[in-house]
């Protein structure tokens, strides 16, 4: 089948994640991962996102088919069980309003600036070296503790990619989750019985 | 006569599209972000959505020409 424009958004994702490393600040368009999908969603236009253009999803089939790191064994019914799907959204999102809280306490002052990315909520990797000079420090602080989560979030989807089929963060990943919560409830009617 | 299909559970798919972009046929389709669908009018049970879910809950149904009517 002929590629359109949006198979090549795996590009985007890559670019994202290495320009984190040279600019922090850049870690402020990940916003958009979040406020497309669940736009599309609330607007109507189902799952298009996880569907057509999430980068990231064609960033795992890439490695795991065409690169061939995947093991691609069977995915374990725990990943796609709705307590372990809504479990993790509500874990996420706690970790998310963490972040919020730790920007508000810079932006306040009570807090300082801590220039580290924190990968899978528990190790501070320093990353000084991506931090530009004479930025507020509250909006380096977005991007540190958002970056950390689009970091954390890849690590794990590589994780299962890597044991069980390509997309297998698809399966579990949030904002899909969402998408589809969202779905759902705009569909009532026609979606009792799911 | 016996055809196979693939089955979708409804509860258990999580709407990534991936079976939709795997079938020659297009013969899978996301329903209103909610679940992907096969139509069994087209689908030939090829299973090459089956490999490509990410969740591993696409299965290979046997329907027999008597069933097939109802559906």
């Amino acid at each position: 089948m002929k590629k359109k424009w949006y198979d090549y958004l795996w590009i985007v994702s890559v670019l994202y994640l290495i320009l984190g490393f040279f600019n922090i600040l850049f870690a402020w368009l990940g916003l958009l991962c979040f406020f497309i999908p669940l736009g599309i969603s609330a607007l109507g236009g189902g799952k298009l996102y996880c569907n057509k253009f999430c980068g990231r999803g064609q960033l795992f089939e890439l490695l795991g088919n065409r690169l061939g790191l995947s093991l691609k064994r069977t995915c374990p019914s725990i990943l796609y069980s709705k307590w372990f799907r809504y479990g993790f959204l509500v874990f996420f999102l706690i970790m998310f309003f963490n972040m919020l809280i730790v920007t508000y306490l810079v932006w306040s002052g009570a807090h300082e600036l801590s220039r580290t990315v924190t990968l899978l909520w528990t190790f501070r990797l320093p990353w000084h070296f991506a931090y530009p000079a004479a930025v507020t420090p509250w909006i380096a602080q977005f991007a540190f503790g958002f970056y950390s989560v689009m970091l954390t979030s890849t690590v794990l989807g590589l994780v299962t990619m890597a044991f069980f089929q390509p997309r297998s963060w698809c399966v579990y990943c949030p904002m899909g989750t969402m998408t589809q919560l969202i779905c759902k409830q705009k569909n009532k009617k026609s979606c009792r019985s799911v | 006569m016996v055809k196979k299909y693939a089955y979708i559970p409804k509860e258990n798919c999580v709407a990534c599209g991936c079976c939709v972009k795997a079938c020659p046929r297009q013969a899978v389709s996301v329903i209103k972000g909610m679940y992907a669908q096969v139509d069994m009018e087209f689908c030939v049970g090829c299973g090459l959505c089956a490999k490509a879910c990410p969740a591993s809950i696409i299965k290979q149904k046997e329907v027999s020409g008597i069933e097939e009517k109802m559906v």
